[in-house]
């Protein structure tokens, strides 16, 4: 990359990842040179796949769920074309790390709502939670406990009845109960990740 | 002179006790009124008044304790009437109230008109009747005004008016407001009746009727409420149980220097069926036996034990070895106490037995002494039974070892304890020592049993009792400080039912469920859905205890998942007002891993940590643990934080704020404790607080000075307060619109005043003025006691009781000196004491009334308020002025009675009380000095 095309591209990272500044705009475009080169320049270095993310996620914040490192991949890829470009990366990140409460509602609502149709429906509660209890062979039915826990959820957090969430129900309950943003699953990293991966990427990154 | 003639005091006291006291018999009355009754008021009280059985004379009210203290009320409704409700006070009965007096023509002074045998006050009602007539020994009286006068005459002998007016007039209110105010059994239309009259509106005196009307009201359910606290009070002593007690004494009574008696006798050696001594007549009144004890140090003494207590009686009659039965003294809860009281060597000979005395195989009487009579007496503790039974029960079920259930009684402790041991096995070293205090706790309680034969309910209470006890002597040992816990609480259960468990208990074990077995993401769920359930709530506090989900709590604590973490102690955080509750976190090792969050990085869980902390740490267990796992420091290490000063917070900066608040807080709770005091001072607290002191926040200012001025009892911290500045911004913050931070301010000042530099400061601060002011609000009482402790330590400075006087503090507080609770007492008349300094006061408090008071409270028993109270009638009695009053209102005897008050300050004090009363008294009738 030419430093005339990174000077552009720090610029233009700047004014929309409101979160970070010039020099560690910089640094993430960096890292996210190098990551793309180490795993090989199958795609052409545009950017990276769904597996090279699903890594880069598990290596640096610890993050283990496949589904819901999915649902990140597709909310990072604003365009949907299965690649996340250096833009995307850094735009991404800013609410990943640094996020208001307002943007990571909204960042946490399109992760949980897997179809895109503006709400969370039973069965995609369902579809989260499912792995979320300890198997009790004792139970006849496996999956009552999961609906049961559903049920839970739907009485705390659908204000308006409907039998589904809409974004207004989730915000609602997350302002209630800031424990609730990340209530069907980690979507987001945890302040010990994140912090290690702050102060991995820019420090490391300044002293080059 | 004056310690000559103190010295001749001693010796006439000594030498010729009898001649000094059958002079100041109404002394003696006053302070321990031998044959007082009863009472009754309103209708419902009728009920409750111990009226004498019938046969004995219609309506006259029988001599106990319990109707002496109910009269007292009522007598001191009375005379505080007047001045407390003028307008009332003035309203004419619809009847008078009649009754015979034991008061002569003589007794009556200005305001009456006296002829002959005839008494007519000055006072006239409409038609020109005068309101309090007395003709022969007939006297009527009728408006409150009169009553509240008669009763200030009568001095002395007001129980004795009290209780014949109450006995003469059986339905006082139907006197005093008419028929139609009266009470029909089983009904009360009263209160409808007033409205009515309410809504016709139309008479100007029905509204202070029906003032006067609710105001007996309240009298009649303070009354009620007294009666009740006297009544659950009472002892009952059993045949047994004073058989066991008279057993022991003889055993260690006999010839000799070191017996603790010389000899002690049943007057009879007849034993009805039913085990009492007492002839059958006499059996009526509760009487159990009578006997006879020869002390060393003193002339024998013929008590009376009875089923309400010991006490002393009239003596042997010579005629036909029958016994004056009329009670002469107190009522003593057993034997010993009663010998504890009258004889010195009783005592002395005691400490001696004290070992064997307690080794003593037969001794029983701590468990035995007691016997349940009373129904209501025993169903309580019957509950108390039922609780711990039913702890074990449902543990023992959970365990599936039911058939253990059996020997509930000897699992009780161990079970209780293993269980928690278990789930805290985590924490091998908190197990450990919980499991320690089981196996000392335990093994006591075995012996115990084995002692007491025949287990009643009772002894099962003395029994856990016992156990407190123990636990916290352990505790005390490894503490080994000289802490007060004036708030150390025990874990108190009322009543609840055995069977129906509440609907809470089903929604919350289905959540528990969750919170045991899903992985963060549903763990969180539960957990938010749990603080829907109203955990303010005991019902729901103690299902979450019992369905075992406090352990699951404290152990999401020691996880990573910060957010199980924040929303385990937002639910901890709640359920720990409760004091069930606090000490289960601590016995689960909660408090350990609460102090080792307070390093996380995330702020909202170290909020929340240190506000648990807060609330946890109420008694002193607990704050031993934060201070042992570095908890102290880390709390102090909350406090630090660059933005003190500035007003206008950024978000970052109102999160520090937050820390602080928390922080400081928890510091609070913990400073209740000598040796966390000085491990905050160590940590390097006290600048920190110094600093957060500058704050102008509200939220944290008063956890700030609340801990500040529970320090200021350590000299460390009353000099620091000094000389870091603090008084300053303390006197700043007496001006806040807060009452809770103004008391706590006014507490500091309270303690540090003590030192003269920092009476200096507060008036260069200019915080003389705000404290009186506050003397206005007089309603919050806690604050009051606060105020008044402030002025009155900074009142030993003349400097500030000239201000004082710019300030008319001295008026405010002689208007402070009725109806107040003690501790504001002591206060305000510690305050006048030092206000005396200057002769200018002492004509103040005269011209304001003051004396009279002052006077009054001598015949009290709090002894740090006799100690005031005698110093400041003495600095009155400097007066030649002040001393007429104080000899009128007899109150040099009370001084001189005081010499006899077992404490050592008060004699002090009432000695020097008296020197200035022989300079400026007249000669005294009946006193033989002069």
């Amino acid at each position: 990359m030419s430093a005339k095309r990174l000077q552009q591209l720090v610029e233009a990272l700047s004014r929309s990842a409101r979160h970070f500044n010039k020099s560690e705009v910089e640094c993430l475009i960096k890292l996210f040179d190098t990551l793309v080169t180490a795993s090989g320049d199958r795609f052409g270095a545009v950017g990276f796949d769904r597996n090279m993310f699903r890594d880069t996620l598990h290596r640096a914040f610890g993050m283990t769920d496949d589904m819901v490192m999915d649902r990140v991949f597709r909310t990072f890829d604003r365009d949907n074309d299965s690649c996340i470009s250096v833009e995307e990366w850094v735009e991404g990140l800013s609410v990943f790390l640094r996020g208001t409460l307002e943007e990571r509602i909204k960042y946490c609502f399109e992760v949980y709502d897997l179809n895109g149709d503006g709400y969370i429906s039973r069965e995609e509660m369902f579809q989260m939670l499912k792995n979320s209890l300890l198997k009790q062979p004792s139970e006849e039915d496996p999956d009552e406990g999961i609906k049961d826990l559903v049920d839970i959820a739907l009485k705390k957090m659908d204000y308006d009845h409907d039998g589904k969430l809409s974004f207004a129900d989730f915000e609602k309950a997350v302002r209630d109960d800031n424990l609730l943003l990340e209530a069907f699953g980690p979507c987001l990293p945890d302040i010990k990740g994140s912090l290690a991966f702050e102060k991995k990427t820019f420090k490391e990154n300044r002293k080059l | 002179m004056i310690l000559e003639v103190l010295s001749n005091l001693n010796d006439s006291m000594i030498l010729s006790e009898s001649s000094v006291w059958s002079s100041s018999d109404c002394v003696y009355s006053l302070r321990c009124p031998p044959s007082i009754q009863g009472k009754t008021m309103g209708a419902a009280l009728a009920r409750a008044a111990q009226w004498t059985a019938a046969g004995y004379g219609t309506g006259t009210l029988q001599i106990t304790p319990l109707n002496e203290a109910l009269l007292n009320q009522i007598i001191k409704f009375a005379e505080d009437f007047s001045t407390r409700h003028p307008q009332e006070a003035v309203v004419v009965f619809k009847e008078p109230l009649e009754w015979k007096t034991q008061l002569g023509c003589s007794a009556f002074g200005e305001g009456y008109e006296i002829d002959g045998a005839t008494v007519k006050s000055e006072a006239k009602d409409e038609d020109g009747q005068p309101l309090l007539l007395l003709t022969a020994s007939n006297l009527r009286v009728r408006n409150f005004d009169q009553l509240s006068r008669l009763l200030q005459i009568a001095m002395e002998k007001k129980l004795k008016e009290a209780q014949a007016c109450l006995e003469a007039n059986r339905d006082p209110i139907v006197k005093i407001l008419g028929p139609e105010y009266g009470t029909v059994e089983g009904e009360d239309k009263s209160m409808l009746h007033l409205l009515e009259k309410v809504k016709q509106g139309d008479d100007p005196e029905t509204e202070k009727k029906m003032k006067i009307f609710i105001l007996l009201h309240q009298l009649d359910m303070q009354l009620l409420n007294s009666s009740l606290k006297h009544i659950s009070q009472d002892i009952r002593l059993s045949p047994a149980a004073v058989n066991n007690e008279v057993n022991l004494l003889k055993n260690f009574s006999g010839k000799g220097v070191d017996t603790v008696l010389e000899s002690l006798e049943y007057t009879s050696d007849y034993t009805f069926s039913n085990g009492c001594r007492a002839p059958p007549w006499r059996q009526v009144h509760g009487e159990i036996c009578y006997l006879i004890i020869k002390p060393h140090d003193t002339d024998p003494l013929c008590i009376t034990c009875s089923t309400a207590g010991v006490f002393l009686n009239g003596g042997e009659l010579k005629s036909k070895g029958d016994i004056d039965y009329e009670r002469k003294s107190d009522i003593y809860k057993d034997i010993v106490t009663f010998l504890r009281e009258r004889s010195p060597r009783f005592v002395e000979n005691m400490a001696k037995q004290q070992y064997t005395f307690f080794k003593e195989p037969t001794y029983e009487k701590n468990y035995q002494r007691v016997e349940v009579v009373d129904a209501k007496v025993s169903g309580q503790s019957q509950n108390h039974y039922d609780y711990t039974e039913k702890n074990v029960h449902e543990k023992v079920k959970s365990s599936a070892a039911k058939s253990k259930s059996t020997d509930k009684k000897k699992l009780e402790p161990s079970m209780k304890w293993k269980n928690i041991g278990l789930s805290a096995a985590r924490s091998a070293k908190a197990a450990k020592n919980v499991n320690e205090e089981q196996r000392r706790s335990s093994s006591m309680s075995t012996k115990i049993k084995k002692k007491a034969t025949g287990i009643s309910s009772e002894s099962v209470k003395m029994q856990s009792s016992l156990k407190c006890k123990i636990s916290d002597k352990s505790e005390e040992v490894s503490e080994s400080s000289s802490e007060t816990e004036e708030d150390e609480e025990q874990p108190v259960r009322h009543q609840e039912g055995n069977t129906d468990l509440p609907s809470e208990y089903w929604g919350i074990q289905k959540l528990a469920k969750y919170l045991k077995g899903g992985n963060p993401t549903a763990t969180v769920i539960a957990l938010c859905s749990m603080r829907d359930f109203n955990l303010a709530q005991e019902t729901c506090q103690l299902a979450i205890r019992d369905v075992g989900c406090l352990e699951v709590l404290i152990n999401l604590l020691d996880t990573e998942e910060i957010k199980c973490q924040i929303g385990s102690l937002k639910i901890l955080k709640e359920i720990s007002q409760n004091t069930l509750i606090r000490h289960a976190i601590a016995d689960l090792g909660g408090l350990e891993i609460m102090v080792k969050i307070l390093d996380s990085p995330d702020k909202d869980l170290k909020c929340l940590a240190a506000e648990t902390i807060a609330n946890v740490a109420r008694f002193k267990r607990a704050r031993r643990t934060v201070r042992l796992h570095g908890g102290i420091k880390r709390l102090v290490g909350l406090l630090e934080c660059p933005s003190v000063r500035s007003t206008g917070l950024t978000l970052y900066q109102a999160k520090d704020t937050e820390i602080a608040r928390c922080g400081a807080l928890a510091l609070w709770s913990c400073s209740k404790s000598t040796k966390n005091k000085e491990a905050i001072r160590k940590a390097g607290g006290i600048p920190l607080l110094a600093e957060w002191l500058k704050s102008s926040h509200i939220s944290i200012l008063t956890p700030v000075v609340g801990t500040l001025q529970e320090c200021a009892s350590e000299p460390s911290y009353r000099l620091a307060i000094r000389t870091e500045g603090m008084i300053e911004n303390l006197v700043n913050n007496l001006s806040s619109e807060h009452e809770e931070l103004q008391m706590h301010c006014a507490s500091a000042i309270f303690k540090c005043a003590e030192d003269k530099e920092t009476r200096d400061l507060v008036r260069l601060h200019g915080g003389l003025q705000p404290l009186s002011v506050l003397l206005g609000n007089s309603e919050n009482k806690q604050l009051l006691a606060a105020v008044t402790g402030a002025i009155w330590k900074c009142a030993i400075s003349g400097e500030n009781v000239s201000k004082f006087h710019d300030y008319k503090v001295v008026e405010a507080l002689v208007g402070l000196l009725t109806d107040q609770p003690e501790e504001v007492l002591i206060n305000i008349v510690g305050a006048l004491g030092e206000c005396c300094q200057e002769p200018i006061n002492r004509a103040i408090i005269r011209q304001c009334g003051g004396i009279p008071p002052l006077v009054k409270l001598l015949t009290g028993t709090n002894q740090a308020l006799l100690v005031n109270v005698t110093k400041a009638v003495g600095a009155c009695a400097t007066e030649p002025e002040n001393m007429m009053i104080i000899d009128r209102l007899d109150g040099v005897r009370l001084l001189w009675s005081l010499l006899k008050n077992p404490n050592p300050d008060v004699q002090a004090s009432a000695a020097w009380a008296i020197c200035p009363c022989i300079e400026n008294a007249k000669p005294y009738n009946g006193i033989s000095w002069v």
